[in-house]
């Protein structure tokens, strides 16, 4: 990409920016410009009256539902962002909204709006157990049938907690609890003078020295 | 006359059926041969790609996209890679643009033949997959030969590729392009007018624009239905601004223009590929930022610094500063994204795979209902769906 196409891409962020700022008003929580792209932030109850909006309006027109996924922050109170990626191709142009939610509050669904939500979200469902209200079948989808827990949520352990395997004598399949012939190995690569806050490790037990 | 009961009854498709394109169970309310409703299980063949790659460094990742959507390996390392770069803000050098382009439009052409030649096979016609099966075949020796690997290739790194093509490939690629092209011409003579061939075919699956728009169809399904929309055109990446090609566009929307769409791609693709041969120079393939390219071996021996700046690349990895991007490429099936979040240390926070197979097989209930039970298969077939993206 040339500088110049870079300019004129610049220059049309800002001006979608801006009208998205406009007309979303307080409802708009965060608008951010970063590595070329718009991201938006609204709260939950917002979501379903700006994504009409952002589709139907003259000057947007983002028609198309590219992507819905989750991201797990559990340090968070609302530990869940729901992410929906919007495609323009009458204006060429590309936004993010983004919504927080916790494990207990359901968001709007969008399946009124885009079809194609319908499976985003039951996988935002099943990989991170968040509710979607009105979602016409909101049922697991891309894991095993009968599968406990939510797999990508970030205390959800990578070996999982159970595993399969044919067994000869019964003639079926079974499921067993994880075994693991080497401990799983997760390596901390975050550098001690950047990384963990000035502490060095063996240095927590200097801080206090009259415990 | 006695009353006589009709109730629809329940077929159970797959996962094992040949036409299921894999691992694809489908649950199909039937009445009588007609299909009612279409409930597609996925998820037989999810291995966990997202979850596995918030656990490795950012380089060791590049190879679980090879895995995903296994006809078209390096369209989908483009996307990750892009999202990287996006992220680092490195200059990817000239000619690994070029080399990117070139084998992304191979892999585009490897993956248009599979689905031709394999929705041609589900509706009845053998020979085209014989035929372009040897040409894969081929092209995948072009794999072998820039990477190592016929088709997990692991090729493209941040900031170009891995390694410079070998000397006379460029010209083995020409010569095979010429070789090529009557082959290709006998598969159109063979397929596109073929009476049976239209029969299952055309008025089949029909999608509008409007409707393709809410599905959220990207790629040749897109195209069919009569949007001309193409990444390459629309957000151009790589070098292929540089390039003059066609977007061939559908009208009816029905599994004949799917398949004539491909058709003309693979023609497209052919220009681009010969368009590249051309313009490539000789230059570097790698960026020279040293804090995402290792060092040259020689350099290694010699420099200490070089020596250091090898063992952080190769055990702690590239940093990647904080952020969030979205990057997709237009993959052989449609638009291919990746969205990234990085919290600033050495392996991704999230990396969520957008596969354009996923949103397509959503739609597989609306475009077979009223059809009948084979209609599914050419339904299927014209979808180009592989699960090791779906299922991811």
């Amino acid at each position: 990409m040339t500088a110049e196409q870079q300019a004129d891409l610049n220059e049309s962020l800002q001006d979608l920016k801006k009208l998205v700022e406009d007309h979303l008003g307080d409802d708009l929580i965060l608008a951010q410009l970063a590595h070329g792209e718009l991201s938006i932030t609204v709260a939950t109850t917002d979501l379903p009256r700006a994504l009409l909006w952002l589709r139907d309006d003259p000057n947007m027109l983002f028609k198309e539902l590219v992507d819905i996924c989750g991201v797990d922050y559990p340090e968070r109170e609302q530990r869940f962002d729901v992410v929906y990626h919007l495609l323009s191709m009458h204006h060429n142009q590309r936004i993010r909204v983004r919504v927080t939610t916790d494990e207990a509050t359901p968001v709007p669904s969008t399946t009124g709006l885009f079809r194609s939500a319908g499976w985003f979200e039951r996988e935002a469902w099943d990989m991170y157990g968040i509710l979607f209200s009105d979602h016409p079948d909101l049922r697991r989808l891309l894991t095993d049938y009968g599968f406990e827990g939510h797999p990508l949520r970030k205390d959800f352990p990578l070996t999982g907690y159970v595993e399969m395997r044919y067994d000869d004598e019964q003639q079926r399949v079974v499921y067993e609890p994880v075994k693991l012939r080497q401990d799983f190995r997760n390596f901390d690569f975050l550098s001690p003078w950047e990384g963990a806050g000035g502490l060095l490790p063996g240095d927590e037990k200097a801080v206090d020295p009259a415990a | 006359m006695a009353e006589v009961d009709l109730r629809s009854f329940t077929v159970n498709f797959g996962p094992q059926h040949p036409a299921a394109h894999g691992v694809l169970r489908l649950v199909l309310e039937m009445s009588g041969e007609i299909v009612e409703r279409a409930d597609p299980h996925i998820g037989l063949l999810h291995r966990g790609t997202e979850k596995l790659i918030e656990y490795r460094p950012y380089l060791q990742n590049i190879p679980y996209f090879d895995r995903l959507d296994y006809c078209s390996m390096l369209c989908q390392e483009h996307a990750y890679v892009l999202a990287v770069e996006k992220l680092l803000e490195v200059e990817v050098p000239e000619r690994a643009l070029y080399i990117r382009t070139l084998f992304d439009e191979i892999t585009r052409i490897l993956n248009h033949l599979l689905n031709i030649t394999t929705m041609a096979l589900d509706c009845g016609a053998m020979t085209p997959l014989l035929w372009m099966f040897e040409e894969r075949e081929k092209l995948m020796a072009f794999y072998e030969r820039v990477s190592g690997a016929r088709m997990h290739a692991n090729y493209y790194r941040f900031g170009g590729v891995a390694r410079d093509m070998p000397a006379g490939l460029a010209e083995d690629i020409a010569t095979w392009l010429d070789s090529f092209e009557p082959l290709f011409e006998d598969v159109d003579n063979l397929l596109s007018e073929n009476r049976i061939f239209k029969q299952r075919t055309v008025d089949i699956g029909v999608v509008t624009a409007e409707d393709a728009f809410n599905l959220g169809f990207s790629g040749p399904m897109l195209r069919a239905s009569g949007v001309a929309w193409d990444l390459r055109k629309a957000e151009p990446y790589a070098m292929y601004d540089r390039m003059e090609f066609d977007i061939p566009v559908g009208r009816n929307g029905d599994c004949w223009d799917r398949y004539l769409v491909r058709m003309l791609e693979v023609k497209e693709s052919m220009k681009i590929v010969r368009q590249c041969l051309d313009q490539m120079r000789p230059g570097p393939v790698r960026t020279d930022d040293k804090k995402v390219t290792p060092p040259s071996r020689a350099n290694m021996k010699r420099s200490m610094e070089a020596l250091i700046h090898h063992f952080k690349l190769y055990t702690e990895g590239v940093h990647v500063p904080e952020g969030e991007v979205y990057a997709a490429v237009e993959s052989g099936k449609g638009e291919f994204g990746v969205y990234l979040v990085s919290d600033g240390t050495n392996r991704p926070y999230r990396c969520k795979i957008r596969s354009p197979g996923y949103v397509h097989l959503q739609a597989l209930d609306e475009m077979s209902k009223g059809h009948q039970l084979a209609d599914v298969v050419a339904i299927i077939g014209s979808m180009d769906i592989v699960f090791g993206e779906i299922d991811r």
